[in-house]
């Protein structure tokens, strides 16, 4: 099964969802996800009972179990321009099955891509991605699956809505009908098939920086 | 020999303008944010969600859900926007960032930049920086001249696997500054105390040299 992870870094990843596959113990899953978390958190968990089969991703540093699991061949990696991962997801949700984008032209991304210039640059075809479950996380939430995310944990939570068969996002406040305002509403209950609220919420930071008061 | 990284950063400070939206990749590059010009007003674009991206907060004032693409707490400055990382690329693909400033570990003199994988020894990924490159119209490289062994990253063909071809115009480096045109690079400024002999031997690319070379000012 494929599955896609909103999040970037360990910003807004559906930390419930993580913690329930793991529980389950889902295995030989694809997951699409930005990052692949940390040794102890996010991602991590599953990769830790090697539940991950396959990681499509744009940047996986800052995890020496992934790193090791990846040098072993334990664990297919493929790794794509940030931009083209999420354009991939939101052609997924938006019914465009490819696409072309100047990235990774000329590098060993496009190698085996349909290539072809327009206004006289080189672009490269993508393709949308195919998924069996998109697993979200937002700030607040209604029972029509309405969804409000917050600061830069929103990344590619919104891109992932209806990107698969089937999307479960879970949220830190679930409200009834009607409490949310509709001006304020990023993503709407359409795109939204499964919606609880998280039972707790870690939110590790991964890179801890501040300044001292003068 | 030459430049601190700070002092890369501060170089490269002077070439933003403005008004202008800029990116910083990591390392080097998130340096530069220290040394713009005060006077200047520059809304600072992070790849993850946000645009208007302020310093760092003060301690016990970090929120998780404030970060940067370095995944380094940060703060929003007022007039701060937050968004999805579709519409993220869709603010550098489509140029509306004036100015992208990243770091490299190799430069070659068509402009090929290489940042991203060392075969059997390293890989990371790519995270944003090979939509950058590919669409970027102004791109900065800040690095070192040369790696810790003596030997020079700036090429007549790169040897790692590129991130971008034939996009890079300036490289600053800890000893110089150098532009990219017809193929080759040509050395505008040297870093203070360091001659015009010391960057051509450690320049292994073609490198113009023409009139008298001016010390960097900062």
């Amino acid at each position: 099964m494929t599955f896609m992870f909103g999040g970037f870094g360990l910003s807004g990843i559906p930390e419930n969802c993580i913690a329930e596959l793991h529980r389950l113990n889902v295995t030989n899953v694809t997951c699409i996800s930005n990052n692949a978390g940390i040794d102890n958190f996010g991602l991590g968990f599953l990769l830790q009972k090697h539940q991950i089969k396959k990681m499509i991703s744009s940047y996986v540093g800052e995890n020496a179990e992934f790193e090791r699991q990846m040098l072993s061949g334990e664990l297919e990696v493929e790794l794509i321009p940030q931009g083209t991962l999420a354009q991939r997801c939101r052609a997924a949700q938006s019914g465009i099955p490819a696409f072309y984008t100047p990235a990774g032209y000329g590098t060993e991304v496009a190698e085996g891509k349909e290539t072809r210039k327009f206004n006289g640059k080189w672009h490269v075809m993508e393709k949308a991605f195919e998924a069996d479950f998109a697993f979200v996380k937002a700030w607040k939430g209604d029972i029509a699956g309405n969804l409000i995310f917050k600061g830069t944990a929103r990344n590619f939570n919104p891109n992932m809505c209806g990107a698969a068969k089937i999307t479960v996002a879970e949220v830190e406040e679930l409200v009834p009908v009607g409490t949310l305002d509709p001006n304020e509403i990023h993503i709407p209950g359409i795109f939204v098939q499964r919606i609880f609220q998280g039972a707790k919420y870690e939110k590790r930071i991964e890179q801890l920086t501040v300044r001292k008061r003068n | 020999m030459g430049l601190s990284k700070e002092q890369i950063a501060q170089r490269i400070a002077k070439e933003v303008k403005d008004k202008y939206y800029v990116n910083l990749g990591i390392g080097i590059p998130t340096l530069v944010a220290n040394f713009v010009r005060d006077d200047i007003s520059v809304e600072f674009q992070s790849e993850n969600g946000i645009l208007g991206m302020g310093p760092f907060p003060f301690e016990g004032e970090e929120d998780p859900d404030l970060i940067n693409a370095g995944k380094q707490t940060i703060t929003a400055l007022p007039g701060a926007s937050f968004f999805d990382s579709a519409m993220s690329f869709s603010m550098i693909r489509g140029q509306h960032v004036d100015l992208t400033i990243l770091g490299a570990m190799e430069v070659s003199q068509n402009g090929d930049i290489a940042n991203w994988k060392i075969p059997g020894k390293m890989v990371k990924g790519m995270g944003g920086a090979m939509d950058l490159v590919a669409s970027a119209e102004n791109i900065i490289v800040a690095m070192m001249h040369t790696n810790k062994a003596g030997a020079s990253k700036i090429l007549s063909e790169c040897s790692l696997p590129l991130t971008g071809v034939n996009c890079v115009k300036k490289v600053v480096t800890n000893l110089a500054v150098m532009e990219i045109a017809n193929g080759r690079f040509r050395l505008l400024e040297r870093a203070p105390g360091v001659t015009v002999a010391e960057i051509q031997s450690a320049t292994q690319g073609d490198l113009i040299v023409e009139g008298d070379i001016p010390e960097m000012t900062f």
